[in-house]
């Protein structure tokens, strides 16, 4: 369901595209609808089938079965009167170079049917509002990516669309430019402009969009908004443990054992680091919290009131459960990772309610605690935790 | 399905907003290109206006001169060097620049984004070839009775050189289009020559076609839609010279512009939607 009222503008029902001389649906299957004024996030890794969506919904593509409506309108039915719904901002630069940057606007207006007069208005206003007026009469060629970025923008703006189509909109982009393209997206979904838009950088995207749909094998494998995605598959918080098991013991084991633990999810072993975790903080934890500091914070907690950063850490010290060097996570010494044992467990509850009993696990099994992180869950994290690690 | 994707109930949708008219969009597109036709006008110039001019130098002045070649060769020639202008500036025209816009740069997407059928925006681009062809064509006249001296001059005819001129643009552009939307990028430069260069010897450009003695060779002529541009320009010009019937040249260039235009079109949109 569209988290907004108001009819869908973008409704995809049971869609398909098979390519030619393909074995496999490059989009199986897929439905969704987007409501006015909605963000809509459509991730999915390399050749998942997110292009292809896109493609078949900005009539660059013909559906080879299913329904995909724009604007009201059967894009695969009436695809010129489709074009008019909607515009598209595509990831690589096709601006028009036979054109200085304030024609590509004034021409663009005009091919959706505005007069001169109303083109030429409505290209300066856009030029002001993606601040490109003083450069907007050189040469294409002269134009930087982020300021080819707004121009391209800016441009599928003239027509005022019901619907913009957005793929990678800040990819390979400074900052300054980055902040600019989502406050003028958010600006847009504030004037009921729907937003369909693809990108990798999911972390950035999460801040902004509504829903997110995540596309993998050309099918959806999952519809809700960033917050309950994260909650509802990646668990409140993520705690991280690089352990040496004692060598009688299996380290299988030792993780299901973890993984048993009140207010534990899940537990899953991640690859061991190549470098010890400890001397990248917050490795591994997309937008975690540093690791000293945390560890710091969460050993405190953990000792039940003692001095910050001392007692705790000085308690699991004397337990011996600390690997070489002391100070968990600062300094695993030794050859980097040999015997080690990564652990994500991703908690339902507080990390510092569980350490002391995912202590009592390990003191009880004879492991050593090497390091320790925590971080929250990110989109990334569902993202990966959905389609896996192994690169496409 | 998976388990996840929960089936979507087909909505009442929005009210879709009224496309603009078809006619005010495609004046647009094609204003566009018209745009930069039009700076780019001494870039016609010297894309089809070197080679027949030298050819024109060459086969009259300087072959004329030591008598190799009749004096009246270059009244016979410069017909076919029209004809020849306003095929092959179309052609190249068209393609060279489509090969680019859909290639690399993919430029004309924004065009193809247009609320226009996207058989429109290929008729667009025909019609700007055209446009192209017959412009080379308009000034190939005068240059070349500049460098010869002399040209052949019947008002009469001009009508009938006009339209065969045009329907061999039109020709040219539909060859260019099906070329550069069909051909991978890599084997565009190697296609030309191999198809322009027939094009050229085998279009009766230096040559009437009835005097040709080999008869197979009359054959191959008469397969090159070149050879009915280039006697239909001919046959207006200087109706003395023995030529293919004009009512023929018209019918066998209509014919052929009208399943080019739907060949190309059809390779056009092709490409454009897959």
């Amino acid at each position: 369901m569209p988290s907004r009222d108001g009819p869908a503008v973008v409704e995809v029902a049971d869609l398909v595209k098979r390519y030619p001389r393909s074995d496999t649906n490059a989009v199986d299957g897929l439905s969704f609808t987007v409501a006015p004024g909605e963000i809509f996030g459509l991730f999915g890794p390399n050749g998942a089938g997110k292009s292809t969506t896109v493609g078949i919904l900005t009539t660059r593509l013909r559906a080879t079965g299913g329904r995909a409506l724009v604007g009201g309108v059967d894009v695969g039915r009436d695809p010129a009167a489709a074009r008019a719904q909607l515009a598209v901002v595509p990831q690589h630069n096709n601006l028009d170079r036979a054109l200085t940057p304030r024609q590509n606007l004034v021409y663009h207006a005009t091919y959706h049917g505005l007069s001169r007069r109303e083109a030429e208005s409505r290209a300066g206003e856009l030029l002001e509002r993606f601040g490109l007026t003083e450069r907007a009469d050189r040469r294409i060629e002269a134009y930087s990516g982020g300021m080819a970025q707004r121009l391209m923008i800016a441009r599928a703006l003239t027509h005022d669309p019901m619907v913009l189509f957005l793929d990678e909109p800040t990819n390979a982009l400074d900052p300054q430019t980055r902040l600019l393209i989502w406050g003028q997206i958010r600006q847009l979904r504030e004037r009921g402009v729907a937003i369909v838009l693809t990108t990798h950088a999911m972390n950035e995207a999460a801040r902004t969009v509504d829903r997110v749909g995540i596309v993998d094998q050309g099918r959806l494998l999952t519809l809700d908004t960033p917050d309950n995605l994260v909650r509802g598959l990646a668990g409140d918080a993520l705690l991280d443990l690089t352990l040496t098991p004692s060598p009688a013991d299996d380290p299988e084991a030792l993780c299901a054992a973890l993984g048993e633990l009140d207010g534990v999810r899940k537990a899953e072993r991640l690859a061991s680091p190549a470098v010890p975790a400890g001397l990248r903080p917050g490795a591994g934890l997309p937008g975690g919290a540093g690791g000293g500091a945390a560890l710091a914070a969460l050993a405190a907690r953990a000792g039940g009131g003692a001095r910050p950063g001392g007692g705790g850490l000085a308690a699991l010290a004397g337990a011996g459960l600390l690997g070489r060097g002391g100070a968990a996570g600062r300094n695993g010494g030794g050859p980097a990772g040999r015997g080690r044992l990564r652990v994500r467990l991703h908690l339902a509850t507080d990390p510092a309610a569980l350490l002391g009993a995912a202590v009592t696990v390990l003191t009880a099994r004879s492991a050593a605690l090497n390091a320790i992180d925590i971080g929250e869950p990110s989109l990334e994290d569902v993202f990966i935790e959905l389609t896996g690690r192994e690169p496409r | 399905m998976t388990a996840v994707d929960t089936p979507t109930p087909l909505r009442p949708a929005v009210t879709p907003r009224a496309r603009p008219g078809a006619g005010r969009v495609f004046a647009a597109v094609l204003r566009r290109d018209l745009m930069v036709t039009g700076r780019e006008l001494w870039v016609i110039l010297v894309q089809v206006g070197l080679t027949p001019l030298f050819m024109l130098f060459v086969f009259d002045t300087i072959l004329g001169g030591q008598g190799i070649v009749g004096r009246n060769f270059a009244d016979l020639f410069l017909p076919g060097i029209i004809a020849l202008a306003a095929l092959t500036t179309a052609l190249q025209s068209v393609a060279l620049p489509l090969v680019k816009e859909f290639g690399f740069t993919m430029e004309i997407e924004d065009r193809l984004m247009a609320p226009l059928p996207t058989s429109l925006v290929a008729i667009g681009k025909l019609v700007i070839a055209t446009v192209r062809g017959l412009l080379a064509a308009l000034l190939i006249y005068p240059l070349g009775a500049l460098v010869v001296g002399s040209a052949p001059w019947r008002p009469a005819g001009l009508p009938m050189a006009f339209v065969v001129a045009l329907l061999g643009a039109w020709i040219g552009g539909a060859i260019g289009m099906s070329l550069a939307t069909t051909l991978p990028v890599q084997r565009i430069n190697v296609t030309f020559s191999v198809i322009l260069t027939p094009i050229i010897w085998t279009g009766c450009i230096h040559y009437p076609w009835p005097r040709l003695s080999l008869p197979w060779y009359q054959v191959v002529t008469a397969l090159n839609p070149m050879t009915y541009v280039s006697e239909g320009v001919r046959g207006a010009l200087l109706p003395e010279v023995p030529h293919i019937p004009a009512w023929v040249c018209l019918s066998v260039l209509t014919g052929v512009a009208v399943a080019l235009t739907w060949l190309s079109v059809r390779c056009f949109s092709r490409r454009a939607v897959q």
